[in-house]
C-alpha cells in the first residue's frame, strides 16, 4: 500500500508552482515599493524646487518675500553647528569606543555602558531636544547659539560614532597589535600607530554617517528653540543661529499661507539633499579607497 | 598499564634531570633559564613543569605535535601570552639571570631585548621603511639620518636590502610573503635584540623562501640567541644546535640536536621524529 | 653572506644603546600610559552621564508637574486644553494619536517590509540583492523634515483627491509615509534574521520538494520569528518617537478621536508646540511638556528593551 499518491501530488504540483511565482512577484513588488515611493519623492522635491535654485538663493539672506529669500543663513548655520559636531563626536566617540574594546576588563561595568549605549540609540531625537534646552540652553545659559544645537545633536548622534568605531577597532587584525607589542611598544603606542591608523576608513564612515544624520535632523532643534527668520549670518559657534532643515521646516508649515514658501522648502531640501549625497559619497570613496589587505 | 605509565614518567624525570644545564658542564652563556614552570589558559593546563635552558648564540628548536603548548611556551618568554586575559603562571623564568615573570619587570623592556617574529607575516600596512623604523621610533630614535642607517643596517642584516632598497617608501603589502617575512625578521634586527623567537617563521612559505630564512638564520645566530618553533622535523635537524620535544604541554626530552635525532633517550621521541605519530 | 652580516655589524651606529639611554628618561612614559585608561573612562562615563541627564531632567520637572496636576488626570484625561482658561491636561488625546499613526505606520512598513526581506533574503541573487539593498537604505538616510514636506504637500493632497473627507492635515497621510520611511528598517533586520537561518535547514525542505514559498513560511519564518518580531517592534519605537512628520502634516487639533481623516496631534508633536511656543518656565503648559516627553520616553524605553529581550531570550540555536 501507498501512502503516498504520485497523480495527487503531481495534480497539486502546477498550482503550488503557481503560487509561488505569483507571490515572487508580490514579494519583488513590495521591495520596489519603496524605490518607486523614493524615486516619487525626489522627482517631486526638485520638480517643486530645482528652478528656485540660482545664486541669489544660495546666497541671499533669508526674508519674508520668497522671491527675494536667500538661504545663505541657514547654510552656515548647518556648517557651523557641524564645526561642533563633528570634532565633539569623534573625540569622544573614538575614546569610548577605544576605552570599551581595548582597556575595559570585560565584566558589568563594562556591559553595563555597553547596554546603555545601545539604549540611548534608541531614544528619540526630541528627547535630546529637552535635554538640550534644559542643559546646555537654560542651566548653562547658553541661549540658543550653535554651541548649544551643537552639543545636543553630538549627543544624539554619539552612539553611531561609538558603535561604527568599535566595529572599526574590532576588526584590526590582532597579529597587527602583536607585531607591535613584540617589539617592546606600550599599549597606548600600539593604540597610536597601529590600530588607530589601521581602524580609521572604518572610524571616519561611522562618522561621516553620523555627520549627516546630524545635519538632517530637526526635531531638537525645534525644541531648543531655533528662530524663524534669523536674518544675520552665525559668524562661529557663540552666534545664534538657524540651519537648513529648520527653514524647511518653517517654509513648509507656512506654504499654506504663501503658496511659494513650499517651492523655497522644496529647493532647500534639494540643497540638502545634494550635502547629504556628497557626504555619503565621501563615506563610500573612503571605504573603498582605503580598504586594507591585511 | 598504569605500572608502565608511571615507569616511564619516573624515566623522564631521569632523562631530564640529565639535561639540566649543571649536568651538562657547558661552556656557553644560559639567556634563558625555565624552572618548574607551569601555565594555564583558564583552566587549561597548557605548560607543565617544564625546565628549559637556552643558551646564547644557538639556535634551539622546539618541535611537537600541534597543540602541545610549543608557541605558548614561546609567547611566555617575552610574556606576550599574557595578552591573554586568563592566563596564570607559576615557576621561574630567568633572562640573563632576571627574573621575567615578577611584576616588577617592565615587558616592554623585555620584549625589547626580545624580539618575535610570528608564524605569518605581519608586516604594518605602512611603506617598508616605517615598518623597520617603528620599533626605533616607538623607542624615542627620531633623528632622521640615524633611522636611515638603522633601515639600511636592519634590512641588509635580514639579506633583503637589495630587493627593496629602490622602493623602501612602497607599501609592504606589495612584497611577496616571503620578503615579508624576511621584512619581519629585519623589523626586529632594527632594535637590536639579543634573542630573537620565531614561531613557525616558514610555514607559510614555499620551499625557495624558506630556504632563504634557514640560511639567515644560519647567519643570524652569530649575533642572536634563537628560539624557533618548527613543525617541521628536518628544519629544526638542520638549522638547530639544541632541540626540545614537547608533548601535551611536557617537555619530553631536551638535547643536542644530534642525539635528538640520531639516539633520542625517549620512546615517544623516537616515535615523533620517525613519524610514528603527531 | 657572511660578509653581508659582518658589515651590517660593523656599522657604528648603537641602537641598543640609545635605546636604553633613552628608555632612562622616559619615565613620563609611564605615567602617560597610565592617565591615558582613566582619561578615555572618562569619555565613555559621558554616555552614562547623557541617560543620567536625561532621566533626572525629566523626572524633576514631571514631578513638579504632577504637584499642580493629579497624576490620575493627566492619564484619564480625555482633554487637553493648556490654553484654556481652565487648563486640562489629559494625555489621552496624545496617546491615541501617537498609537493611531504608528499603528498606520506599521500597517504600511510591516507587511511590505516583511515582504521585501523575504525577497531580498529568499529569492533575489546575490547581485540583485546588492543593488537592491543600499538603493533601500537611501530611504533610511532621507531627513525626515524631508518626508514631513512630502506628506504635507504631495501626499495630503493626493489622498484628499481621491477621499474628499480629508482634512488638509490629517493623521493618515503621516502615517503612511512614516511607514514607508520605517519600511528599510523592517526589510534590513528582517533579512538579517532570516539571513542567519542556515542553508542546510532550507535545503532541507527544498530537497523534499517543497517550493520556495514553502519553505520560506514553514521553514524559515519560523525559524526568523523572534527576529522579525523585535524588527517590528523596533520599527514601533520609532514611529512612536518619530516627531517632524506627524508635526507638519497632522497639525495641532487636540481632540479625542479615532476618525483617520482628522488631525490628531501626538506626544512628540506636542513637545514640539509647547518648547516652540515660548511658554514661560515655571508654567504648568512648560512642566507638561516634561511629563509627556517622560511618557513618551518610557514608552520608546520599553519597546527598545522589549525588542533587544524578544532577540536574545528567543533566538534560535542553530
Ligand atoms: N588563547 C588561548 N585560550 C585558551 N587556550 C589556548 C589559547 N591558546 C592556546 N590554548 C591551548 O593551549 C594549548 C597549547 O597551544 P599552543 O601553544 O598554541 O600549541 P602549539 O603552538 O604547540 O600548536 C592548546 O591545547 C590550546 O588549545
Ligand atoms: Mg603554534
Amino acid at each position: 500500500m501507498k501512502y503516498v499518491d504520485a497523480e495527487q501530488v503531481k495534480k497539486r504540483m502546477n498550482g503550488r508552482i503557481i503560487k509561488n511565482t505569483i507571490f515572487k512577484s508580490s514579494f519583488l513588488i513590495a521591495t520596489l515599493f519603496g524605490l518607486v515611493v523614493l524615486t516619487i519623492l525626489i522627482y517631486r522635491v526638485f520638480a517643486d524646487g530645482i528652478s528656485w535654485i540660482n545664486w541669489d538663493f544660495i546666497s541671499g539672506k533669508l526674508s519674508t518675500d520668497a522671491n527675494r529669500a536667500g538661504i545663505m543663513g541657514a547654510i552656515l548655520g548647518t556648517f557651523w553647528v557641524m564645526a561642533v559636531v563633528a570634532p565633539v563626536t569623534m573625540i569622544i566617540g573614538i575614546g569610548t569606543a577605544i576605552y570599551l574594546e581595548l582597556y575595559a576588563k570585560k565584566g558589568r561595568l563594562q556591559a553595563f555602558i555597553q547596554t546603555n549605549i545601545a539604549n540611548l540609540a534608541g531614544v528619540p531625537s526630541i528627547v535630546y531636544g529637552i535635554l538640550g534646552l534644559t542643559i546646555f540652553v537654560r542651566a548653562m545659559d547658553f541661549g540658543n547659539i550653535v554651541l548649544a544645537g551643537g552639543f545636543t545633536l553630538s549627543l544624539l548622534v554619539l552612539p553611531i560614532v561609538i558603535v561604527a568605531a568599535q566595529e572599526a577597532i574590532r576588526s584590526v587584525p590582532s597579529h597587527l597589535s602583536e607585531a607591535s607589542y613584540g617589539m617592546g611598544a606600550t599599549k597606548w603606542q600600539t593604540i597610536k600607530n597601529i590600530i588607530l591608523p589601521a581602524a580609521l576608513p572604518g572610524i571616519l564612515t561611522g562618522a561621516i554617517l553620523a555627520l549627516s544624520r546630524a545635519i538632517g535632523e530637526t526635531a531638537p532643534l525645534t525644541v531648543i528653540g531655533i528662530p524663524a527668520l534669523l536674518i544675520p549670518f552665525p559668524g562661529g559657534i557663540w552666534d545664534k543661529f538657524t540651519a537648513l532643515p529648520m527653514q524647511i521646516y518653517y517654509w513648509t508649515l507656512d506654504s499654506s499661507l504663501v503658496e511659494e514658501y513650499a517651492n523655497l522648502a522644496a529647493a532647500t531640501i534639494v540643497v540638502l539633499l545634494l550635502l547629504l549625497f556628497l557626504l555619503n559619497s565621501a563615506a563610500i570613496i573612503i571605504r573603498n579607497k582605503f580598504q586594507h589587505r591585511f | 598499564m598504569s605500572l608502565s605509565v608511571a615507569k616511564e614518567k619516573t624515566n623522564f624525570k631521569m632523562d631530564t634531570s640529565v639535561v639540566r644545564p649543571t649536568a651538562m658542564h657547558e661552556n656557553r652563556k644560559i639567556v634563558f633559564d625555565t624552572k618548574d614552570l607551569n601555565l594555564w589558559y583558564g583552566s587549561t593546563h597548557a605548560l607543565k613543569d617544564i625546565n628549559l635552558s637556552v643558551y646564547e648564540k644557538e639556535v634551539t628548536a622546539i618541535i611537537g605535535p600541534s597543540g602541545c603548548g610549543k608557541s605558548t611556551y614561546l609567547k611566555t618568554l617575552n610574556r606576550m601570552v599574557e595578552l591573554v586575559p586568563s592566563v596564570h603562571t607559576s615557576g621561574i623564568i630567568t633572562y640573563n639571570g632576571r627574573e621575567i615573570l615578577s611584576k616588577n619587570f617592565k615587558v616592554e623592556e623585555l620584549r625589547t631585548s626580545v624580539g618575535m617574529v610570528f608564524q605569518k607575516p605581519n608586516p604594518f600596512p605602512k611603506s617598508i621603511y616605517d615598518n623597520i623604523a617603528y620599533g626605533p621610533r616607538i623607542h624615542g630614535i627620531r633623528n632622521k639620518k640615524i633611522l636611515d642607517e638603522i633601515v639600511e643596517k636592519s634590512l641588509r642584516g635580514a639579506f633583503i636590502w637589495d630587493e627593496v632598497k629602490d622602493r623602501l617608501k612602497e607599501n609592504a603589502y606589495g612584497l611577496s610573503g616571503g620578503q615579508q617575512q624576511r621584512l619581519c625578521i629585519a623589523r626586529t634586527l632594527a632594535i637590536e635584540p639579543d634573542v630573537i623567537l620565531m614561531d613557525e617563521p616558514t610555514s607559510a612559505l614555499d620551499p625557495k623562501s624558506t630556504h632563504k630564512i634557514e640560511d639567515l638564520i644560519q647567519e643570524l645566530k652569530q649575533d642572536y640567541s634563537i628560539i624557533i618553533v618548527t613543525h617541521n622535523m628536518q628544519q629544526a635537524a638542520r638549522i638547530s644546535d639544541r632541540t626540545a620535544f614537547f608533548l601535551n604541554g611536557e617537555v619530553v626530552e631536551y638535547d643536542k640536536t644530534d642525539t635528538i635525532f640520531t639516539n633520542p633517550s625517549d620512546r615517544r621521541t623516537e616515535d615523533y621524529i620517525s613519524g610514528r605519530f603527531g | 653572506m657572511a660578509l653581508n652580516s659582518k658589515l651590517a655589524k660593523e656599522n657604528n651606529v648603537q641602537v641598543r644603546e640609545m635605546i636604553e639611554q633613552k628608555q632612562k628618561s622616559r619615565s613620563f612614559l609611564t605615567i602617560f600610559e597610565k592617565i591615558i585608561p582613566i582619561l578615555l573612562f572618562l569619555f565613555a562615563t559621558l554616555s552614562i552621564i547623557t541617560t543620567i541627564g536625561i532621566i533626572y531632567t525629566l523626572l524633576i520637572e514631571t514631578i513638579h508637574f504632577f504637584s499642580a496636576v493629579p497624576i490620575w488626570d493627566f492619564f484619564s484625561g480625555t482633554n487637553l486644553k493648556p490654553l484654556s482658561q481652565n487648563p486640562e491636561f489629559g494625555v489621552l488625546p496624545l496617546l491615541n494619536g501617537t498609537i493611531i499613526s504608528s499603528l498606520i505606520a506599521m500597517l504600511v512598513a510591516g507587511p511590505i517590509g516583511l515582504m521585501a526581506a523575504i525577497y531580498l533574503s529568499e529569492y533575489a541573487s546575490d547581485k540583485v540583492r546588492r543593488i537592491l539593498k543600499p538603493l533601500l537604505e537611501v530611504l533610511a538616510g532621507i531627513p525626515t523634515i524631508v518626508y514631513g514636506f512630502f506628506a504635507f504637500t504631495f501626499v495630503t493632497p493626493v489622498i484628499r483627491s481621491i477621499w474628499p473627507d480629508v482634512a488638509a492635515t490629517n493623521i493618515l497621510s503621516p502615517g503612511i509615509v512614516m511607514g514607508v520611511m520605517i519600511i528599510p528598517m523592517i526589510a534590513s533586520l528582517s533579512e538579517d534574521a532570516m539571513n542567519a537561518v542556515p542553508n542546510s535547514i532550507r535545503e532541507g525542505a527544498l530537497a523534499m520538494g517543497a517550493t520556495k514559498l514553502e519553505s520560506t513560511f514553514k521553514i524559515v519564518i519560523p525559524a526568523a520569528l523572534s527576529g522579525i518580531i523585535s524588527s517590528f517592534v523596533l520599527g514601533i519605537s520609532r514611529a512612536i518617537g518619530e516627531t517632524m512628520i506627524v508635526t507638519i502634516a497632522s497639525g495641532s487639533s487636540k481632540n479625542f478621536t479615532f476618525d483617520i481623516t482628522q488631525s490628531m496631534q501626538t506626544m512628540t508633536a506636542y513637545i514640539v508646540e509647547v518648547a516652540g511656543g515660548e511658554a514661560p518656565a515655571g508654567s504648568t503648559i512648560y512642566y507638561s511638556l516634561y511629563a509627556v516627553a517622560m511618557t513618551l520616553f518610557v514608552f520608546t524605553l520599553i519597546m527598545n528593551l522589549l525588542a533587544r529581550y524578544i532577540s536574545r531570550k528567543f533566538r534560535e540555536e542553530y
